[in-house]
């Protein structure tokens, strides 16, 4: 039995909304969620994604008991989210990346002691704990600051040490690197890796962050409108959306349109030109030839973005369906 | 339950520390709090000063009921704490982060911003409630009935004020509603139920039974005879009120908590 199984998941809201003038609201049911089934297993780094208004927290709310299903079956660890989740909730790490679930007016320090007494972990684990994520998230000189002024990366790095300090199975991130610079950005998929690697923490991540993705997660499983629309590897989902990048050029002087091996050439402008080529293809070839043969000023490359590929996904003639191998 | 308990008493403290950091702002607040609530039993005093009875009650037995339900609406207030503010964690999300730690959702929402300074309230009712006890004539039974009289009428408000929050998992904010109840049940039982048409006291001991905050009981305390003729059990049933409305607000809780939505992100 997987640690994380959804099968035939189901989950609709009920909206008055009012139609055309009409001057009384209708009720009408809008599906969040619907017929959604995967499995995880332990250990495993999986990243959930899909354009706004998916499903995606919807399903992690789910996931961790805060909703409950209009249909369908979640076992979570063994047990059902909704009907235990108090219990549930001394096995799993949430971390929404919109709110902070540390106490606004205390300081940090306050508030990862009272998470220590409220899940009861034991003393000397929850030292050891706070000492090497205090040290890995570089938190040791904001310990004593109020979270309120807390900078956005530094009350997200302190929201993921709340979520992790009694030693979770599986910790949710809804949308963690949402608003951080490059910088921390990195130094915080550096740590959820190592997290992976060394404790078996099983990581489920939302994002929009196609980058987040590709540095953390084996596996990914793409939703929209409420439903699964892809689980498998990244790359197949990059040759299955036909998802291309994009190099975007600036000539010292106006040309006519490159043409260079591998890459093809969608828009001039002046002097700056927009070549593509399919994302799971090394960009370095592509910008040595460009190099040798044209005079550059600037270049960049662009990755494709999360509604992109999943347009790209739809647009094509419905294969077969798409998943990883069952068993 | 001892757990409940346990965690709400840590989460409760870690607030008064930090309502600590700030001596000045807490006394104010405090000093405030206990002159409001001492003006009301002012207002009754003054009334009392130039009519003889109330209803055909005396200052000091309406002091009784003062004090008696100002117990009961001030211990409720002292446990349940923002819970009338539950619309407004739903939308900040904080209700979401709550939902995915190991504590009663309850206990949680309850202890959150736990503030020191609503024991003034409790201070306030209390001098009012011993002064008008030394005009009592205490027997064992009256003490008991005493004890259990602000019990019931804690769990009372308490199931009121918790009940009526859960209004709020279906309507954004619906405060002003609950607070008529609330604060208006506690103006009501401050006096004697005898000022009042028989079709309202109906309502309040059959319908809404909030008389048995303080009413019924104090009959049987202060020797009195129920000026309605009501049966003279209902005078020992505060606590069976209490269970009542602690049934119901629990289920309003865990019919809330099911039917919770959350907001969208």
């Amino acid at each position: 039995m997987s640690l994380i199984e959804v099968s035939e998941l189901r989950r609709t809201f009920t909206v008055r909304r009012r139609v055309d003038g009409a001057r009384r609201k209708q009720r009408t049911e809008v599906e969040a969620v619907r017929d959604l089934t995967f499995a995880i297993d332990a250990g495993e780094m999986v990243g959930y994604i899909g354009p706004n208004g998916a499903g995606k927290s919807t399903t992690v709310k789910m996931l961790t008991g805060i909703l409950v299903p209009t249909s369908g079956r979640i076992s979570v660890a063994g047990v059902d989210p909704s009907r235990h989740r108090t219990a549930l909730a001394r096995r799993i790490g949430v971390v929404f990346g919109q709110r902070t679930s540390l106490w606004w007016d205390l300081p940090l320090h306050d508030s990862f002691d009272l998470l220590h007494k409220i899940y009861r972990t034991d003393p000397a684990r929850h030292r050891t704990n706070l000492a090497e994520f205090v040290e890995l998230l570089d938190l040791g000189d904001l310990l004593d600051t109020p979270v309120r002024q807390l900078s956005l990366g530094q009350r997200m790095r302190g929201d993921i040490v709340a979520a992790l300090l009694h030693d979770p199975e599986i910790l949710y991130l809804d949308e963690p690197t949402i608003g951080l610079d490059v910088v921390s950005k990195g130094r915080l998929r550096e740590f959820l890796r190592a997290l992976n690697r060394d404790r078996g923490t099983t990581l489920m991540l939302t994002t929009h962050d196609l980058q987040d993705i590709e540095a953390l997660c084996d596996r990914v499983i793409v939703i929209d409108h409420g439903t699964q629309v892809y689980d498998g590897t990244l790359a197949g989902l990059h040759e299955q959306g036909g998802s291309r990048r994009t190099v975007v050029v600036d000539l010292v002087d106006e040309a006519p349109p490159i043409e260079v091996a591998g890459a093809v050439t969608r828009r001039v402008e002046g002097p700056r030109q927009w070549l593509s080529f399919p994302a799971d293809a090394s960009a370095a070839p592509i910008v040595a030839a460009l190099a040798t043969s044209y005079d550059v000023a600037d270049l960049s490359i662009q990755e494709p973005d999360i509604e992109e590929v999943i347009r790209q996904l739809y647009s094509r003639p419905p294969s077969e369906p798409s998943g990883r191998p069952s068993g | 339950m001892a757990d409940a308990v346990v965690d709400y008493c840590r989460i409760a403290s870690l607030w008064v520390r930090a309502s600590m950091a700030y001596p000045a702002s807490f006394w104010m607040m405090a000093v405030g709090s206990f002159l409001m609530t001492g003006l009301d039993f002012v207002a009754i005093w003054v009334l009392l000063r130039n009519v003889d009875d109330l209803g055909g009650f005396s200052l000091t037995e309406i002091g009784f009921l003062y004090g008696a339900t100002g117990l009961g609406i001030a211990f409720a207030d002292l446990c349940v704490g923002r819970v009338e503010r539950l619309g407004q964690m739903i939308r900040t999300g904080r209700l979401d982060t709550m939902m995915t730690k190991p504590v009663p959702l309850l206990v949680q929402v309850c202890a959150d911003e736990f503030a020191p300074r609503r024991f003034a309230r409790v201070l306030q009712s209390s001098l009012v409630f011993v002064w008008a006890a030394t005009y009592v004539d205490w027997t064992l039974p009256r003490a008991l009935v005493a004890v259990e009289m602000v019990v019931s009428g804690s769990v009372i408000f308490f199931s009121l004020f918790v009940g009526l929050a859960c209004v709020q998992f279906w309507t954004a904010d619906s405060t002003e509603v609950a607070n008529a109840f609330t604060y208006g049940g506690n103006q009501v039982t401050q006096f004697p139920m005898s000022v009042f048409p028989q079709e309202i006291v109906k309502a309040l001991t059959f319908v809404l039974p909030i008389a048995f905050v303080n009413w019924y009981p104090a009959l049987f305390i202060l020797g009195r005879d129920d000026p309605f003729g009501l049966p003279e059990w209902l005078q020992l049933a505060s606590p069976v009120a209490a269970a009542l409305f602690l049934g119901a607000a629990a289920l309003a809780w865990r019919v809330g908590v099911r039917h919770y939505r959350s907001t969208g992100s």
